[in-house]
This record gives structure tokens, sequence and C-alpha cells, in this order.
């Protein structure tokens, strides 16, 4: 309960109210309440087919809620562009990696600082003193965040030849490249090994612990939710059955029976 | 920092690479010491390289696949003929003129479509190429002239004393228009703009939730296709002195999406080649002209199996990392 407390102290940095998503008859995101505070690792649970994804992709702006607000840092951005969100400060990773194939890792890195650059054809074609030192700052940023997932080795390769666990720590990467309040996570384990999910989530804590910065993740794996989050939501039907801190949460009945309940189905 | 200073110097001028001093010099060489029948041949590879190279931007850099680009070009010529012939504007003034002209043709016509995917998008622009085309055939506003075009368009000149009239001159003023274009659309590659074009390309979901503002590049990339190919129109007009609708086919347009298929997608070189390849093969098969079509397909054909990529594919990375490493001092020794 203290905990609970010290929580609701901080600041908000997204808050979504009554977000409501339909796909035709289908009704992916029902009345969505979820309020994310700052400096905190937020995970959003759920089993499959909950809508949490869907909620990321109304967040980001992929798409546009058939009701309800979303609103970052007391600004309503319900229905604005996925790039002016971006550039407000939500990155985002995508649950199946989306990286820039035959891209280097370094220029995949520098598309995060593609919101903060301002150059234009002009300044670009004459390269102005403005436009070399902007990209002088970009290619440090990405040189920056290359080193933070330890790839810089890697810099010059190009995104599709990396391993997996690397394409993961690459696509992060380019979000935290852009600098955001807020990083919203799509399943960042998946995929990954036991080692490579402990590094993850040894990265995730310190990543909080070092910079000014906001954790929302969608996650599967218990060990991870369950290790590093500071508050956990579950999500089934749509809605929101359950929230509070992970020891709670372990023990709550309607959450093991939303999760059972898809269990005995899978054990025909 | 002198270092960086120098790579810096020799990535924007490129005089690093003797390869590159050698092929400029063998370009102003080259029409001194021969016919003027084969300086027109390499003015026509010089325009089929400048209208490459503005698909390129388009169908290269982005991904969008644009077959009505002649349409374009088209606008850039006509321009340039009715100003010149009805009010007597200068041609090198209508230069800029006609790129502005056929930006804002792109503009208008661009922006209700540029949501569209691939092939939906190819099938579109295919219409408005030809619906161009045949504006023109129709003479809208007694402008046009209908199917026999405009007549009687000037040489290029500054005054009485700098005329553009003979072959060697439009040589030189193509390919000075070609090298301009080439370093400029190389300086857009490594900046922010030309990345943000190839992330487009590479993944557009993923460009969107980086930050790119996809819409708006993928019309940039239309806009600067469309105005370079306006000024290979107008270079062109000028050249021929009468334009025609039949100048500006649909085969134009399939003709520059093959000089970036063969020269390689995004690749300046590559477009280079390919517009040679395009331009000087029918003349190297003259004699055969009857089988050009079939000895063209089966190339094509050819191509596509072994080096999909292209002849000359852009090779990534070697640039864009180098002024970052030259912190460490140990490279370009």
């Amino acid at each position: 309960m203290a905990k609970a407390q010290a929580r609701s102290d901080k600041p908000l940095v997204l808050e979504t109210t009554c977000l409501t998503k339909l796909f035709g008859g289908l009704t992916a995101v029902n009345e969505f309440d979820l309020s994310v505070h700052k400096g905190e690792i937020l995970s959003l649970i759920g089993p499959n087919g909950a809508g949490k994804t869907t909620v990321f992709n109304v967040v980001t702006g992929i798409y546009t809620p058939e009701k309800g607000a979303v609103i970052f840092r007391g600004i309503p951005i319900t229905g604005k562009k996925p790039h002016q969100i971006v550039t407000s400060g939500i990155a985002r990773t995508f649950q199946n990696i989306r990286l820039f194939p035959d891209m280097t890792c370094l220029e995949n890195i520098m598309a995060g600082q593609h919101c903060r650059s301002r150059a234009g054809v002009i300044t670009s074609i004459f390269r102005f003193a403005a436009q070399r030192k902007e990209e002088k700052r970009i290619q440090e940023q990405a040189e920056f965040r290359l080193r933070q997932v330890n790839l810089s080795r890697a810099h010059g390769e190009l995104a599709k030849n990396i391993p997996y666990g690397s394409q993961r720590m690459l696509e992060i990467a380019r979000a935290l490249a852009s600098e955001p309040t807020l990083v919203v996570l799509d399943e960042p384990s998946s995929g990954l090994n036991t080692r490579e999910t402990r590094d993850l989530m040894t990265f995730l804590q310190t990543l909080i612990a070092q910079e000014d910065i906001t954790i929302l993740l969608i996650e599967h794996d218990m060990n991870v939710v369950m290790g590093i989050s500071d508050w956990v939501v579950v999500m089934d039907e749509g809605r929101k059955i359950a929230e509070g801190i992970p020891e709670d949460i372990y023990q709550n009945q309607r959450v093991i029976e939303a999760y059972l309940g898809k269990d005995d189905d899978e054990e025909y | 920092m002198e270092l960086r200073q120098q790579n810096n110097q020799r990535r924007l001028l490129d005089f690093g690479h003797p390869q590159i001093v050698l092929i400029v010099s063998a370009f102003i060489l080259y029409p001194f010491f021969v016919s003027d029948y084969l300086i027109d041949i390499a003015f026509f590879f010089g325009i089929y390289a400048l209208l490459g190279l503005s698909l390129n931007i388009v169908l290269g850099e982005v991904g969008l696949f644009d077959l009505g680009h002649a349409g374009f070009y088209a606008i850039g010529a006509y321009t340039t003929a009715i100003l010149n012939t009805r009010y007597g504007v200068p041609i090198l003034v209508l230069l800029p003129v006609s790129a502005i002209a056929a930006g804002l043709f792109a503009y208008l016509v661009c922006s209700p479509i540029i949501h569209l995917q691939g092939d939906y998008l190819l099938i579109v622009t295919l219409g408005m190429g030809e619906i161009v085309r045949l504006a023109l055939i129709n003479n809208p506003f007694d402008l046009t002239g209908g199917p026999n075009g405009v007549f009687g368009i000037d040489f290029p000149s500054l005054g009485t004393w700098f005329v553009i009239d003979s072959s060697i001159k439009y040589y030189f003023l193509i390919w000075i228009v070609v090298a301009l274009s080439i370093v400029g659309l190389t300086r857009l590659q490594q900046s922010r703009i030309g990345r943000a074009w190839n992330y487009i390309r590479e993944d557009e979901i993923a460009a969107k939730a980086s930050g790119v503002d996809v819409r708006s590049f993928k019309l940039l990339a239309f806009i600067l296709g469309a105005g370079l190919a306006g000024v290979a129109g107008n270079i062109y007009a000028s050249k021929l002195m009468c334009v025609s609708p039949e100048s500006f086919t649909f085969w134009e347009s399939c003709l520059m999406f093959c000089i970036v298929l063969i020269g390689g997608m995004g690749s300046i070189p590559g477009v280079i080649i390919g517009a040679a390849f395009i331009s000087l093969f029918p003349e190297i098969f003259r004699p055969f002209a009857m089988y050009r079509m079939l000895v063209f397909g089966s190339a094509m054909i050819l191509m596509m199996m072994f080096r999909p990529g292209g002849v000359w594919p852009r090779k990534r990375g070697a640039v864009s990392f180098t002024s970052l490493l030259s912190t460490n001092g140990r490279e370009h020794g």
C-alpha cells in the first residue's frame, strides 16, 4: 500500500482515459484507463488478444481511438500523427523487430535523431555550417546509443546481418536515440535466450536509474515482469482487470483465472 | 582537426579517387576528338543520365513506383517551349522556371495519391503520365500546338556574347548540369533527408515510428524528382528547338524506370551506367535495329536473374562512418 502511495505522488507522464478502439464489430480495447508515472517501469500484461498491442498502437498514433483520450505530460495527443508523437517524446519498439534491414546499424540508430534535427534540402546540398554541426551531433548521439547497447563494434554492419538478440537491442537503441521521455517496448524479451533476457533486464534498470526516462512495456515473460516492474496492469478482452505492485498481481484471483482459462484451452 | 578537415574536403569533391578525376577528364576531352554525331549521342546520354537521376530520387531512394515520370519531363519541356516562343523569355531563365513548374505540378498531382502503396501508385502515375501526353495532343487553350507541338525555341544565351548554339556547347551544358546534380544528390544522400528517404523505402511503419514525416518526405522526393526532370525537359526542348507530345510517351517513362533498375536502386554511379546502357545501346546496335528490342528484353531478363540489385548497387556504411572514426586518428593515414 505504501508503494502505491509513493507512486501516486510522482507526476503523471502518460494517461489514457476511457480509451476505446473498435475493429469492425470487435472491441479490441474497451474503456481502458491507464496512468504511467514518472520514472517507473510499468508492465502491461494479459493473455494473447487482450488488446495490449492495440493500446500501444493507439498511444503511438498508429491507430486513432473511437473514444477516449491519450494525455502525455498534460497535453492531449489523441489523433496526432506518429511522427508528431515521437517528436513530443514517446518512442517505441515493435513486437516483431522492425529495423531498416539494408542500412547499417549506425544509420538505423540515426533514424531516432531525425525528429531532433532540422536541416532542409538547401542546407543539406550546400552543407552549411549549421547542417554539418547538426550532422555531427546526430552521429555523436547515435554512437553514444550504440555503445550503450554494446554494439559499437557492429556500427558498419547491415542491420539484417547482425544476430537476433542484437537486432532487438538495436531497435531499443534507435528508440532511445530520439531522446524520449517515455519508451514504449512491445515484448522486448521475446525470442531472447535466458542470458540475453537477464542482460535486457539489467539494461532497462540501469537506464531508469541513469536517465530521466519512463518505460512502458508489454511482456509475457513473468520473470521479467516480476523482476523489474514497479507497477503491473493486467488486461483481458480489452479491459483492465487488475493493477498493482507485482507481488499483489501474482496472487490476484482474477489474473490467475484469466491466465489459467487460457492455459486450459491450450492443454486439450 | 586538420585530419578531419581533409577528410571532409575529400568527401565533398571526391578528388581523393583517381578514377573520378580520370572519368571527368575523359568527359571534358571527349568532344574535342569526335564527330558532331558522336557528341550528340553523348548529349542524349547526358539527358538520360539527368532523367535517371531525377527518377532515382523517387524510385531509388524512396522506393515509390513512378511510371509517369515522362509527364514531369514534358511539363518542363513545354513550359520552356511556350514561355520562350510566346513571350520571348530567355532559355536560361526558364531553366529554374521549368524546374519549379514541374515541381509544382508534381506537388498538385501527387499530394492526393501519395499514400498509395506499391503497384497502386504505379498505376496512378502511369495514368498521370498518359493524361499529360493526351492533354498536350488536345491543345488546351491553343497553347501546346496539338500533335505538332511547339516550334522555334531559342538557343540558351546570355546577351549576345554567350550563345549555346553548337553540339559541343550543348554537350557541356548538359554534362555540367548532370555533374552539379550528382554533387547535390550525393550530398542529399548523406544528409538526414537522404536517410529519411531510405528509411521509408526500407520500412515505412518503422520510419513513421522513428519520427519521420513519411508523407512530406515522399512528396518532397516527388517534387525534387519532377523538378530535375523539368530541367532535363528545358535543355531537351532548346536542343531540339521543338517539342511534341510523341517525345513524352509511356516508353520514355519505361526507359527511365529501366535506367534506375539496371543501375541499382539509389545508386548514383549505377544510374549513370544505366543511362549509358539505355542511350548508347541503340546506337551500337543500329545495324540490327530489328532485333534491338529482342536483345534489350533478354538483357533485362538476364539482369534480373543474375544481378537483381543492379549493375552497381549502392555500398552502405563506408561513407557515413569515416568522420566518426577519425576521432581515433588512425583512419585514412
